[in-house]
Order: C-alpha cells, then structure tokens, then sequence
C-alpha cells in the first residue's frame, strides 16, 4: 500500500486519510482550520474586492447576513448597492442576475435552497445556459447560482432535493459540488471568475465543518480547475466516487472496509459538469470496480452517467456489475426514522464496495 | 392661520396627541415630514384603541389643533420612519404602517373592480392623420418624419415579402408586425442609440430604424453563414450587439426582470441611458411580468416597459387574458408611473417614449406605456387568425386604422412626402429586399465548426471529442450527410 499516510487532525473526530502523492500541493504539518461557512465567506469577499463586477443578490443576503450566514459581514463592507437583499421572487432576482450578467456585470445569485431554484429554473436552462450560444457569442452570461442543494436534517420532501443531475444534463451551465473548505474556496472564486453561467450546489451539513486549509488555500488567488475530480485516498480494490456530502460518507466507508482488507479509491467528483471522466476511468481501470454515491434519486441520476462512461470507455476493465448508491425513489419524509432510510449511509456504502469485491452475495441472488 | 375647523372625535384625538407630546416637552418640527416618532414610545403597541378614553379629558387649544390639522394635510407624500411607533395610540383616526400612514375609515368600502371611466389614451393625430388642435406633442423635424415613414414603409414591405417568402417554402417560419408599424418605428426614433433594447418578437422595427440592414435580416432568416447567430436560431430571432439589441428569446416575458437587471447595472455605472423592454397584451399574464415591474420599482431601474397591446394572444383575446382595464392600470400597483397610448399614432408614441426616457433616465424610475393597436396579421405562419376572429375586424384595422396612412397624411400635410416619392421608396425597398434573399438563399449555411462554439466560452474537452467523432463518422459516410454543408 504505497503512500498512504494516516494523520490525526487537530479538532477532528475522526482520521482522515491524505494520499502523500497529491494531485495538487503537500500540505503544512500545522494546518489552519476552517469551516466550509468561512471558506464561502471569505471567497465572496475577497472576489468582490478584487472585481467591481462582482456582486451577490438574493434573499436574507443582506441585512440578515445570508439565511445561512454566508454572506456575514459583506453587506457592511461593500454596501447595499452589492449585496442586494430581494423580494421574494426567484424568477425575478434571476431574471435580474442574467439581464445583468448580459450587461456584463458578474451577478452571484443566491437560492436559499435549491428547491426554490424551480422557481427560476427557464432562467437558468432557457436564458443563461442557452444565451451564448444563441446569440453566438454576442450576449454570454457570467452569472454564478449558488446555494444549498440535497438534504439536510428534517426538512421534509420540498427542502431535501438534490439537483445536481438536472442541472448537469444542460449544455451551456457548469455544475460544480464542493464537499471540503478547500473545495469551497477553490471552487468558488473559479465559479466568479468563469465567464459562463455555474450553478454552484453547496451543502447546508457541510457549512458546519471545519477542514484542514493550508496556506496555498488562504491565498487569496487561490482557484481550483473547474472539470477536474480530485482523488481523496487513493486506493486499489475498489473505486468510489460521491461529490458534496457523499464524500464523507465514503470515507467513512473506506475507513471500514479497510478493516476488512479492501483498499478503495474514493473520488471527489468536484464537478458534475463538465464531468471529469478521465479520472474515473483512469481509477477504474486500476481498480477494475466502481460504487457511484449520491444523495439524489436513482433515476437518470449523476450515478447513472457515470456508469454509462465506463460502460463505455472501460467496459474491459471491469470485474464486477457497477453499483450504483442513492436516495430512496421518493419525495423525501419528514420523520428521523424515515429520513435515515431513504438517505445513502455509510453501512450502504460499505455494502455495495463489498458486493463490488464478490465478498457477499449480490442483491439479485439474494432477492 | 385664523381657519376654523369643524370640530369632529378626529380633531379633537389629533389635537389630543398634540397637546400630549407638548406635555412631553418634544419639541415638534413643523418640517418634519414623518408622523409623529418618538422614540420613548418605541415600546408601545402600533395600533391601541385604549387611549379613547382620554379623549375628553385632557385640555386642548383651539389654535395648536388647527394648525395641527394643516400640518397633517401637507404629509400626505412624504413618510420617514414608518416602523417607529407613534404616540398616535390616541390618534385612533389612522394608522402609522409599513409604508406611511393609512387613514381609518368607519364606512365599509370595497375597491370597485373597475373604475367608471376607462384610462384615456393619448393621441394627437386623428384617424385621417390630421393633428388635434390643441394637442401636446413632441414636434419631429422633417428628416426625422421622413425616416420614420420611410422605415414604416420598409417594415411593412419586409414583412409582406418574407412572409411570402415562408409559404413558398424559403424560409420556416416568419411572424409580421403588420398594424404595429407605427410602435416599432416611432418608439426607436425617440430613444438613443445608447439605450438597450430587450425585444419580444414583434419589433423588428427597432433593429429597422437603428440601421439593421434588410441583407442583415434575409441572412438570419435563412441562417446562413454571414447570419449574426450563426444559424441557431429560428427565423425572426435577430439580435445584434452592436446596435444594442439582445437576441429574441422565445419564452415570453423573460425579457422583463433581464430588463430590470440590466438597467439597475446602467445605474451602478452612472449612465445616460436607459433600457427599453417590449411585451404584448399576453405576456402580462407571465408570472415575469410581475417579478420584472415589482424589481424595477424597488430596484429604482431605468427602464421603459413597452407593452404593445394589440388585442389578441395567438387566439386569446384581452377578455379572456385579463379582466383589468388592460395593462396601464397595473402600473401603480407597482408604484410604477403610467400611460395609456394610441400606438397607431407615431407621433403619440414618439412623444410618449421620449418623455417616458426622460424620466427613467434622470429621475432612476421604471415607466409602463400601453400602447394600444391591433395585430392586424395572423400570429404567426403557423397560424391562421380567421379561425377565431372576423375577416371584417381584420380589414376594417387593416384599411381604416392603419398607422402607415395616418402617419403619411400628416407627413405629406406638411408638404415633406409625395405620391412620386411613395412609389419611388416602395419600389426601390422591394427591390433591395428581393435582392437581399436571393443573396441570403444562395449563400453556405455556417460550418460545421461552429456547431460545437459558444456553448461554453471555450470548448471542453468533451465537445472537442464530438466534434472529432462526427467529423470522423462524415468522412466514412459522407452520403448521409448534406453536400452543401461546409466541414
């Protein structure tokens, strides 16, 4: 097992695993800390300050400091004029944003969650994903949508969606899913920076947590690569790949398959679209066995493509059906009970990695 | 101020409330516009009827209250502070609210659906053409009177023949603005050419009159490679940076809040301009008109909301698309300042559109216009309008109300048109347009290059992969696939 290291965090509950061969850059031993709500923060803030452009509208973002505080403290630093509380209208403040984005202004839309984007959805697919490429390039849209997506915790069927899957399946919109602070930041200040419209699916669990950020991270020309998935532990047995929340469930995972002598490779997909299919099929190839896990219904779902990409670029390689995890085939329940059922959790994960390694028995023969 | 008042409960609760902040040694600013804050009632309920009982008991001065009373009078517009509570517990007779105050009423009264009259339209030439006396207009030099009704002209020979060119089968599709000249010509001569334009569809006259030559337009309508959106959109979807247009988009409405939002951007930059958006009689009922007008007027947006009400949405007619006085009363349910338009007057709506600029562009405020005309032609090519309303209503805007006419009349009562120089312009811009298509039928559609662009700012790897494959898959099977497409 080449190059595994295993580190305990400062202020971390859990070990997590940091390949010593990094895609990117070798953290410093003493880390900074930040949550995923700091890390939003501050890339908001500092992309604002670098560009005039650059302003955030929607609703709570001002006054109430963001209905999840992420925006605190920016009303007060760069005044009302950016960073617009709104009615209560999605279609309008993304109408708004994209007629403004056409202009040339570089609008950051907040959806106090994604479920309310469907409010605005002909917006976004109709306006800002097809507009460059109707007007052949004469009216292109740097619009940036963000907010949470998937579920959080007893908010019942209309607050619980994922979207990631819908909004990747349009030309013309990039989808990105950070899971870590590092993630957030990266992606963020790329998302600004992009001239095309991203929809960016933050995740309301995830504001909470603190991760490891190093220097490089804190700078404020800090941006990570929108289309490339990032390796979180290398590994040979089996691929996982998760995006947003996900990731940590398949960590998890990983920590307790080991136990049982399976190494598996878990990918953070980072971005939906463009999807990096080269790096899962690369992992594949080595590993021969794929788990894809989202939080979103099963049916056309992110797991869907991205077995249909190895399906059809590594069809040779596999040595096992691909399993496919995620959330149970229904509008989501209220009560705790329920709500553990019908989100993927880590026992799951652990499964499906097992059945992927013909260490117990598949769920055809076992029906 | 000697002027007695009749004394009624309200007087004497305002005079009670007057003397109680006299008492509480507040000094009151005359000047001031708000109602009566106080900050040591910050705590106390907005709305009490407790303080009734006070009514008779405290002393009160004839003099203090009817100066009190004026002062109330000259509130009326502006309120500051709404949300800070008042003394005005005891001042029963109206409501300190959100917004300023609202006076109380004992009589129950229900808003009349529809008020007796409906809004006059503005209008300055008859239907002969002949100006009203004593009308207010914006007088238009003779260049500018002369190319207005040259473009109107141009407009209706363009859409005559491109239609005919859609049922031969030249074109796919096509949607004229016949009975609509007057508007498109009339509201773009009275803009800038600063101003940016959010179209529906029925404008075309605006690209017209900004210089959109009629070669421009065959190229989009056949998509061809010189067309400005490079073949992907239907026939009809002009746009055009340079001249400040945005490319048509067919869900309707959109165009409203994108407005909104564009001119608030205009305002960040301290320009002088202003953006001007069109939408007909149908596209009000869109849940974007409504996100769009309520944002412009919070926002404190230049913009112009153009609504060309022509009486019919496709077959909806206006009384089963809303049960309003049609679109101009809905402006001050906004706050939005508005006006009811003749938009078979050119002349009505080049002032109206000019005044209307000049407001939105110094005061940062949205203005409505309605303009009311009629959708002489079908709605489209894919429609055939005598299906669900009379040949002879047709006609009759056709012949008797048609903008073109009466715009002439008053261009030639003035002696700058004549009969020689009418056959002479139609003539000449039915030759330039037939040329135009033929050019535009004859030359290559846009290559195959480009069918993967502008998807992205910068193609990904992956579209860059299905370029490289369907190029592959032509070169083996170059049979499928049309001979006259470029590769």
């Amino acid at each position: 097992m080449l190059g595994v290291v295993r580190q305990k965090m400062l202020g971390q509950s859990l070990p997590k695993i940091r390949p010593v061969v990094s895609v990117l850059r070798s953290y410093s031993s003493a880390a900074k800390q930040m949550t995923v709500r700091d890390s939003l923060n501050s890339a908001l803030d500092e992309e604002m300050s670098a560009d005039p452009k650059v302003f955030l509208m929607g609703e709570e973002v001002g006054e109430y400091q963001g209905a999840y505080k992420i925006s605190k403290g920016l009303l007060e630093k760069y005044g009302p004029e950016r960073v617009r509380d709104t009615p209560i209208t999605e279609a309008g403040f993304a109408g708004i944003g994209v007629g403004a984005a056409y202009y040339g202004l570089k609008p950051v839309v907040e959806f106090m969650t994604f479920n309310f984007s469907m409010q605005a959805i002909d917006h976004i697919i109709n306006s800002a994903a097809k507009s460059n490429y109707m007007s052949a390039g004469q009216m292109s849209v740097p619009i940036v949508f963000r907010g949470p997506n998937g579920a959080a915790a007893g908010v019942g069927a209309q607050h619980s969606q994922c979207y990631a899957a819908w909004y990747a399946s349009c030309p013309g919109l990039k989808v990105l899913t950070p899971y870590s602070s590092e993630d957030a930041r990266g992606l963020l200040k790329a998302a600004i920076r992009d001239p095309d419209p991203v929809v960016f699916l933050e995740n309301e669990l995830l504001y909470g947590e603190s991760f490891p950020v190093s220097d490089e991270v804190l700078d404020s020309s800090f941006c990570l690569p929108i289309g490339k998935a990032k390796i979180e532990r290398v590994g040979r047995d089996v691929t996982i790949t998760a995006f947003s929340r996900m990731v940590g469930h398949a960590l998890k995972a990983a920590e307790i398959l080991e136990k049982d002598g399976i190494d598996a490779e878990v990918i953070n997909l980072r971005s939906i679209r463009p999807l990096d299919r080269s790096t899962i099929n690369a992992s594949v190839r080595k590993t021969n066995r794929l788990v894809t896990v989202e939080e979103g219904f099963p049916q056309h779902g992110v797991g869907a493509e991205i077995c249909a990409s190895v399906v059809e670029e590594s069809f040779a390689y596999l040595d096992a059906p691909v399993e496919r995890i995620a959330g149970a085939d229904i509008p989501m329940p209220y009560a705790a009970n329920l709500e553990r059922l019908a989100v993927p959790q880590v026992e799951d994960i652990v499964r499906a990695a097992k059945r992927a390694c013909y260490r117990s028995v598949p769920l055809a023969a076992a029906a | 101020m000697a002027i007695w008042c009749r004394v009624s409960s309200r007087t004497i609760a305002n005079a009670n409330h007057m003397r109680k902040r006299m008492n509480q040694g507040f000094a009151v600013d005359v000047n001031r516009a708000s109602g009566f804050s106080s900050a040591s009632n910050r705590g106390r309920p907005l709305f009490s009827d407790g303080n009734r009982r006070h009514l008779n008991s405290l002393p009160w001065n004839r003099a203090t209250l009817v100066w009190f009373q004026r002062f109330k009078s000259t509130l009326a517009e502006k309120q500051q502070d709404p949300f800070l509570s008042s003394d005005s517990d005891e001042d029963h007779q109206s409501l300190e609210f959100p917004g300023g105050k609202v006076s109380y009423t004992s009589e129950m009264n229900f808003i009349s659906e529809s008020s007796q009259t409906r809004v006059p339209c503005y209008r300055v030439l008859d239907d002969d053409g002949e100006l009203i006396p004593d009308s207010h207009f914006q007088q238009v030099s003779e260049e500018v009177a002369v190319k207005m009704y040259s473009k109107m002209v141009s407009l209706q020979i363009m859409d005559t023949i491109f239609y005919e060119a859609q049922r031969q089968g030249r074109i796919s599709f096509y949607l004229t603005s016949a009975g609509e000249e007057a508007i498109n010509i009339a509201s773009a001569a009275a803009l800038s050419e600063q101003d940016i334009i959010l179209p529906q569809y029925r404008e075309p006259g605006v690209l017209l009159w900004r210089g959109f030559t009629l070669q421009e337009f065959a190229d989009q309508c056949f998509g061809n490679k010189a067309d400005y959106g490079k073949g992907r959109q239907m026939p009809i979807h002009y746009g055009s940076k340079k001249h400040n247009f945005f490319t048509i988009s067919s869900p309707i409405a959109t165009q409203l809040p994108q407005a909104a939002g564009i001119a608030y951007s205009l305002k960040m930059d301290n320009k002088k301009a202003c953006v001007v958006s069109y939408i007909g009689d149908g596209g009000t009922s869109e849940g974007d008109f409504h996100a769009g007008l309520n944002f412009a007027a919070v926002m404190e947006a230049p913009v112009i909301f153009f609504c060309r009400n022509n009486g019919w949405a496709i077959s909806t007619n206006v009384s089963e698309q809303f049960r309003s006085d049609g679109i101009v009363v809905k402006g001050r349910a906004y706050g939005i300042r508005s006006i009811r338009v003749d938009g078979n007057d050119a002349l009505a709506v080049y002032t109206a559109v000019s005044a209307a600029r000049e407001m939105a562009v110094n005061e940062h405020r949205p203005i409505l216009i309605e303009a009311l005309t009629y959708r002489v032609g079908h709605h489209s090519t894919s429609d055939d309008s005598t299906k669900y309303r009379k040949l002879d209503e047709i006609v009759y805007w056709k012949n008797a109300r048609n903008p073109v006419n009466r715009f002439r009349n008053w261009v030639q009562s003035n002696g700058w048109w004549s009969e020689q120089q009418e056959t002479q312009l139609r003539n000449r811009v039915r030759k330039q347009l037939l040329e135009a298509i033929q050019v535009a039928e004859k030359a290559e559609k846009p290559p195959l290059a480009e069918m993967f662009r502008d998807v992205y700012d910068y193609p990904p790897s992956n579209l860059e992969e299905q370029e490289k494959y369907l190029r592959e898959t032509i070169s083996r099977h170059p049979i499928d696939y049309p001979a006259d497409i470029p590769v």
